[in-house]
């Protein structure tokens, strides 16, 4: 079985964990380097970006990750998370791991009052859409060639993939659907 | 029909953003200088406020919201969510912040820190695209508020004391609470089981105690919690305090006074953070124990007529 570690610095990281389990693999709680031990897939969760950032970085964790990447572990990001994974973040020098060759605008599509919910249909997920849950979320506003775009919401990316990263605008850990989560563990 | 019916300001997206927000630090702010503290020192999102509660408890008068042009200068200051108090019941003060220039607050607290304007009644929180939090002593006012919309919950505290004690007592008591909804929960189900006889009374009778739906009570009796995140404030003034909080069940923590009636807010609020995470890791909390100065002094003589966690029921 495999073991997904879900990292709990801040955010919804339960929300991850609950719906991982249903998923049929065990989850561990990441705080510390020696956490990242024994995992076979690693989730970033939602959150506030500064903050996970900040304590990524003091930890030693962001290190770790990025380091074991280079080794082959998966990681999934959603939103906050997806901010943590790319290699730009348009007009914030904020601590970020850098791996996708993604530019991330944070609240690009405004403050809270403007957070929506949506059916989107993703072809990976076949043919029933997919309610995507955005929270002052961010857009992915250029990648380059070697990202998939797996799904957009009107022109914006809104799920991609890279090698063994994925990531999300959207919450799926907030609805009781399981088929991101599922194509993060049999693909990614 | 592929990417049709964008929806605002629903249920999930409301209850959303609180969820985002748990296991961090919410700070109270009054100026564009402490937002940045609290923004660089990793805090989740900022509450504006005119003044930090123990200044509105030293002050006096009559507490309001703070004036919208230093709410909007704080907004523009940080690039976490802003939260801004209005006082208890009024409409208005909420209306405007929702609304303001378009820009909107991110969240709204309907707060007992301010001086209530209705006795009574309760802002229609279902009624506004942005999320509110209020805050609760018991189960009873924690779902009431969620029955009037409320995404999020903060147990009350004494705010501006630097006293933990109150905090303390109202997770507690929400913690007992549920506990005895899962009992009679649990007992009901054993006699549905045991005897066939199908029936929930305690929980149908609390339902008319608490003055809320009989599906919010049944909601807790089942899953143990709050269908909304439920966060810690009142009087939290060291990491300790704050990790306390989050041993006790808090989802999350509320800082103001501790912070910034401290000898050292930027570190301490950087400390705070730390505990907040770190909770459940001992080897982890002692670095943010330690080396933050004098916290802040406190007070624990709060009479009837000055206590805020009475204000609302």
């Amino acid at each position: 079985m495999k073991n997904i570690g879900i990292l709990a610095i801040q955010g919804d990281f339960k929300e991850h964990a609950a719906i991982v389990r249903r998923c049929g693999a065990n989850t561990l709680e990441i705080k510390t380097t020696y956490d990242l031990d024994s995992i076979n897939g690693l989730i970033i969760p939602g959150g506030e970006s500064t903050t996970i950032g900040k304590l990524l970085e003091k930890s030693g964790v962001g290190e770790k990750i990025v380091e074991l990447y280079g080794e082959g572990l998966p990681i999934y990001g959603t939103c906050a998370g997806a901010i943590m994974l790319a290699k730009k973040i348009i007009g914030h020098n904020q601590y970020k791991l850098k791996l996708m060759d993604i530019s991330v605008k944070r609240n690009a599509y405004g403050r809270q009052a403007e957070s929506f919910e949506k059916e989107i249909y993703i072809n990976v997920l076949g043919n029933d859409p997919y309610r995507c849950i955005f929270i002052r979320a961010p857009v992915v506003e250029s990648a380059s060639k070697d990202v998939e775009v797996l799904a957009r919401e009107n022109s914006n990316i809104i799920m991609a993939r890279q090698d063994n990263l994925l990531i999300t605008t959207f919450h799926p850990e907030l609805t009781d659907d399981l088929r991101i989560h599922e194509y993060f563990l049999d693909n990614i | 029909m592929p990417n049709s019916g964008k929806q605002i300001g629903t249920h999930n997206v409301k209850i959303g953003l609180a969820d985002m927000l748990k296991g961090g630090v919410i700070m109270d702010v009054a100026t564009v200088n402490h937002a940045k503290i609290a923004e660089e020192a990793g805090a989740v999102s900022v509450m504006a406020l005119e003044k930090i509660p123990a200044d509105v408890r030293a002050s006096g008068g009559v507490a309001r919201t703070a004036p919208i042009e230093n709410i909007e200068t704080i907004m523009k200051s940080v690039s976490i969510p802003v939260m801004a108090k209005v006082r208890i019941g009024h409409y208005m003060e909420a209306r405007v912040i929702e609304q303001y220039e378009k820009l909107g607050i991110d969240f709204i607290d309907e707060s007992e820190v301010l001086t209530p304007v209705d006795i009574k009644y309760h802002i229609n929180k279902l009624d506004y695209k942005v999320p509110f939090v209020c805050g609760a002593r018991n189960l009873g006012e924690a779902l009431r508020r969620m029955d009037e919309g409320a995404a999020m919950i903060r147990t009350k505290g004494e705010p501006g004391t630097g006293d933990v004690k109150h905090a303390v007592e109202h997770i507690r008591i929400i913690r007992e609470q549920i506990a005895e909804l899962v009992g009679m929960y649990e007992m009901g189900e054993f006699y549905r089981n045991e005897k066939r006889l199908d029936f929930h009374d305690e929980l149908l009778t609390k339902a008319r105690e608490y003055q809320v739906p009989y599906e919010l009570v049944l909601y807790v009796a089942k899953n143990k919690e709050l269908p909304v995140p439920n966060f810690a404030a009142g009087g939290i003034a060291t990491p300790q305090d704050a990790a306390l909080m989050m041993y006790l069940g808090a989802d999350g923590i509320f800082v103001g006074s501790g912070i910034f009636k401290a000898e050292n807010p930027d570190i301490l609020a950087k400390k705070i953070v730390e505990a907040t995470t770190n909770f459940d890791r001992y080897d982890l909390i002692r670095d943010a124990a330690c080396d933050f100065g004098e916290p802040m002094s406190g007070t624990t003589d709060i009479s009837e007529e000055k206590s805020m966690q009475i204000r609302s029921k």
